[in-house]
């Protein structure tokens, strides 16, 4: 039967789903010479790296807004900018908000440096603080763009690679390797208080550790998810945080430009409904449609529940293993706002100049905290703590002219809100805009459309199960070398010639492409060529 | 059973009495009750060897309403159960049994147990312990209805050469047309009984489930029409004795259930249980089959066999070696006795490669206790075939009139 489903084979490798992972995958592997088709359910690219209009006229990156942790060797290595990733802005700088009064300008790029309301200790500490961090990022970049390690394996190449860490964590010398062990299982909450004064600052730093996240800043492991967007940053290089012109969707549409032209042929409208196995292996799909297609291999790029409870069935896989996945936490807490304005809001305490940063209003440790109690209670935040971009500034053509767009990351919206979203969303969109309407007035009478996308909404557009940021929390349970569960780590899974390519594999979520890249890798590897 | 329980808390009445606690009581000469799955069950009514041999002899009667059982309904049940156990149980046809095991991820052991198919899509799953945890989570994914119905079912074993005899007379038609692993539906002296012809001893015998407000009846019309046959309440010493002439295995005896060790190493999987022939590869997937896979590509480290043991004294727990003077370890005993009926010293082992080829031959280490001075003997054992005891009666249909 496996011979015969071989001998038939159209491609060496399918690729469920057209996201950025997915595409990434599909390149490297066209790229080594094997036969690749890309079945993506939606019917354009991106997954929620996408670009899309919400309003007449108005575009958005209506999933990820920023990319900031895309290797720059991988955008080399594809040359995305060839297959046409252009920039309309790079090292964006970070502005808190304040409530009242002026806002905090943190470089985005170079010697970090901050400019605004807070004394010289903090000042100067900044900078000190930064370097440390950039540090540890830098020991910590290259556990994150490789594929981690088995634990409790007898094999030379597991051990050798936890062994390397150890190294590099050693080689930090004394004083740092103290610190780093200290604080990695620290919330960054204590950290923070530890070293800085300026609430708006703390408040800033905290955001970013949380961003994404299912955790207030007071959540231990919370240093953790702050390190590893650092070092997530670190491999994006000085680009950071950038906009791509024309939004995430271009980084998507080069990545299939790339997978392309090495020979990938990708279908849009084409949803998977199951896995073929067949003698113990993968070797295709059946679309919803009815159509089979069969293949040597397969990778998905649907997060893990999608993937294995829905595309490959419990009935091929082992008890323990399905209630591993069964029990992934992949709730997701973050929301997203898109107004289509009529013309630029003016943010108070904000230089007019800075108004293409990204804005975050996070005031204070304590507010993002209040902020998340509410999510632990099925609630939404009464007070959300916001990251805000408005791309038009730099990239005028997401808009008709003189028009410009706002978007919004919102923590934190539960994915099961008590008594549910429908008789909560509107109120909420309400809530939200009246909360912007205080940091920028005049804002409402701006506002032609608007768009919310809770949780539950990115589950049904994007189809992550949960609608999480990281198809799967990034926790430490969830994390590296467990990650999304034992026995499907390093992209492999326990159905043979069946793999995963997609944020729920290490090192998660964030627009990077390294979970496809890497899948990839262990595909080539492991799947001899034809 | 919330009658028999009465309205103390629960906790004054930590083991519950059967249905058949009464007559069981009445019968019992000895006190010896040992707690069974939640249940106070008899160990021994009168002298385990006496029991024995009507076990062997005539027939016997055993509470096993304690065996728990689960239902297990609904359009996927028959996908699930055959994803949960070894064997192919596609093939399973409604009103017939199968004796399965089934394993971890790891192709470890859980639990063994029979499965009946009542139904289409209606099945009945009957262990020794409590196994809802991994039954439930066997369902995420498959469209089944899971239910512990141990309390709703009161059960006998009847096992023995005179059981199929005895049944007829308690006015059951049609009984000695059942097959082996079979069971079917009767109406007898005003009593709804299902009857399979199952057991735990090896021979002919017969399993009863009947609803628990009728158990005194049963109870009662059993005995009576038992009578001339010889019929005997036992307790769970004697069947184990039975159980080990048969060749069965008991969980905690012989292998400990794989979600309950600790230790690394210590778990079983059914190819080490000499099981392998409950393993089916072609059947599709089944939990434990990639690693089972795996363990047959390596071939086996250890494996449960029979030994023949010389002298008649029991090697209970004995160590076994390759050498006479005991230098080189090579496996132990998981059960043992003197078997009265096979008139041979018998013994389950798990036992080290390759000393489990059929044949070899190693030495047991007894320990025998001479008025408390003790005694250590080397014993020469040889690999056996199992069962030790397989009497033609136990298969043919309709059974003999003995
Ligand atoms: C609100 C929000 C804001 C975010 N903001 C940022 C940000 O600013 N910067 C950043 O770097 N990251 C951000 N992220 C994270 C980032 O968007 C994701 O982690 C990333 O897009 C995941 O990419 P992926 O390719 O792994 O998976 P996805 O993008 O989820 O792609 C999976 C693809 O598989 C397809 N699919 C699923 N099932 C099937 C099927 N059965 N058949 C065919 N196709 C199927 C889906 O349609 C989808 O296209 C944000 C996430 C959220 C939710």
């Amino acid at each position: 039967m496996n011979a015969v489903a071989t001998a038939r084979a159209a491609y060496d490798c399918i690729v469920i789903g057209g996201g950025h992972n997915g595409l990434a995958c599909a390149a490297y592997l066209a790229r080594a010479g094997r036969s690749v088709l890309v079945l993506e359910a939606a019917d354009r690219l991106g997954g929620a790296a996408l670009t899309r209009e919400f309003a007449p006229g108005f575009r958005v990156s209506a999933g990820a807004h920023l990319l900031h942790q895309m290797p720059a060797r991988l955008i080399e290595e594809l040359a995305l900018e060839k297959h046409g990733l252009r920039w309309a802005a790079q090292s964006l700088p970070t502005a808190a908000l304040a409530p009242d009064g002026a806002a905090l300008l943190l470089s985005g790029s170079g010697p970090e440096s901050i400019e605004g309301p807070v004394d010289r200790e903090d000042t100067e500490g900044y900078a000190r603080f930064m370097a440390l961090m950039q540090r540890f990022a830098a020991v910590m970049n290259p556990m994150l763009e490789a594929v981690p390690p088995r634990l409790g394996t007898e094999r030379w190449a597991d051990r050798l690679s936890l062994m390397r860490l150890g190294w590099r964590i050693r080689r930090l010398g004394r004083r740092d390797m103290r610190e780093l062990l200290r604080i990695a299982g620290m919330n960054v909450y204590d950290l923070l208080k530890e070293h800085f004064r300026s609430p708006l600052l703390q408040g800033a730093l905290g955001f970013d550790a949380v961003l994404g996240t299912n955790f207030g800043p007071r959540a231990p492991g919370t240093v953790m998810t702050l390190l590893y967007r650092l070092a997530a940053q670190h491999g994006a290089g000085a680009r950071a945080l950038a906009l791509p012109a024309g939004g995430l969707g271009a980084v998507a549409d080069a990545l299939a430009g790339a997978a392309r032209a090495a020979g990938a042929e990708i279908r849009l409208t084409a949803p998977v409904a199951r896995v073929t196995v067949a003698a113990d292996r993968a070797c295709g799909v059946t679309l919803q449609s009815g159509e089979s297609i069969a293949a040597r291999a397969v990778v998905s790029s649907a997060d893990p529940q999608t993937s294995f409870l829905g595309l490959v069935g419990s009935e091929h896989l082992d008890t323990a293993f399905v209630r591993r996945v069964h029990h992934l936490r992949t709730r997701g807490l973050a929301a997203k706002l898109h107004l289509a304005l009529d013309g630029l809001p003016k943010f108070s305490g904000l230089p007019a100049a800075a108004h293409g940063a990204r804005l975050l209003i996070a005031p204070s440790l304590d507010y993002v905290e209040h902020a998340y109690n509410h999510s632990k209670y099925g609630a939404h935040s009464a007070a959300p703590a916001l990251e805000i971009t408005m791309p038009t500034l730099s990239d005028p053509g997401l808009a008709p002219t003189g028009k410009h767009v706002l978007s919004a990351i919102v923590q934190y919206a539960p994915y099961e809100l008590t008594g549910g979203w429908a008789g909560q969303h509107e109120a909420f969109a309400q809530q939200l805009i009246d909360q912007l309407e205080r940091h920028a007035p005049g804002l409402r009478s701006l506002v032609r459309e608007r768009e919310l996308l809770t949780p539950p909404d990115m589950e049904r557009e994007f189809r992550i199960s949960g609608g999480h940021w990281h198809h799967v929390d990034l926790a430490l349970d969830q994390f590296y070398a467990v990650r999304p569960v034992p026995g499907a780590t390093q992209h492999r899974t326990p159905l043979p010639g069946f793999y995963l390519c997609g944020a729920g594999c290490h090192p998660g979520g964030g627009v990077m492409g390294i979970a496809g890249r890497n899948a990839a890798r262990q595909i080539i590897a492991g799947e001899p060529a034809q | 059973m919330s009658d028999s329980a009465g309205t103390a808390p629960h906790y004054t009445r930590p083991l519950l009495p059967t249905p058949f606690h009464e007559r069981a009581r009445a019968l019992s000469q000895v006190d010896s009750f040992v707690p069974w799955a939640g249940y106070t069950t008899v160990d021994v009514f009168t002298n385990a060897g006496q029991e024995y041999f009507a076990i062997r002899n005539a027939c016997s009667v055993y509470d096993l309403t304690p065996m728990v059982k689960y239902r297990i309904a609904g359009p996927d049940a028959g996908r699930y159960l055959n994803r949960l156990v070894t064997r192919d149980l596609r093939k399973l046809r409604v009103n017939r049994v199968s004796y399965c095991v089934w394993c971890n991820d790891a192709g470890n052991i859980i639990d063994d147990g029979t499965v009946f198919r009542l139904g289409e899509t209606e099945y009945r799953l009957c262990t020794a312990e409590r196994q809802l945890d991994w039954l439930l989570d066997s369902a995420i994914g498959f469209d089944v209805q899971l239910s512990e119905v141990t309390e709703e079912i009161a059960a006998l074993a009847l096992q023995g050469p005179t059981s199929c005899a005895v049944l007829k007379k308690l006015g059951v038609t049609g009984i000695e047309r059942l097959k082996p692993f079979e069971f079917s539906c009767f109406d007898a002296t005003g009593m709804r009984l299902m009857i399979s012809r199952t057991g735990f001893t090896g021979d002919l015998g017969y399993e009863l489930w009947a609803d628990p407000r009728q158990a005194n009846q049963l109870w009662d019309a059993l005995m009576t029409a038992g009578r001339s046959r010889g019929i005997r309440a036992i307790g769970s010493r004697a069947l184990n004795m039975a159980r080990i002439e048969a060749g069965f295995l008991m969980p905690n005896i012989d292998f400990v259930s794989a979600e309950g060790t600790v230790r690394v190493g210590t778990s079983r999987s059914p190819l080490e249980l000499g099981l392998g022939w409950l393993v089916d590869f072609d059947k599709g997937h089944f939990t434990g089959r990639r690693a089972l896979q795996e363990q047959m590509r390596q071939g086996l480290q250890r494996q449960l066999i029979g030994l023949d043991i010389a002298g008649n004294k029991p090697a209970a727990n004995a160590l076994l070696y390759a050498d006479r003077k005991g230098q080189r370890e090579i496996g132990s005993v998981t059960s043992a006795m003197w078997s009265p009926t096979c008139k041979r010293n018998i013994a389950l082992a798990m036992v080290d490669a390759p000393h489990f080829a059929m044949g070899t031959t190693m030495w047991a280490e007894v320990y025998l206790s001479r008025e408390l001075v003790w005694e250590r003997r080397m014993c020469k054992a040889q690999v056996v075939d199992k069962p030790f005891f397989a009497p033609e009666r136990r298969r043919v249909t309709p059974p003999g009139d003995f």
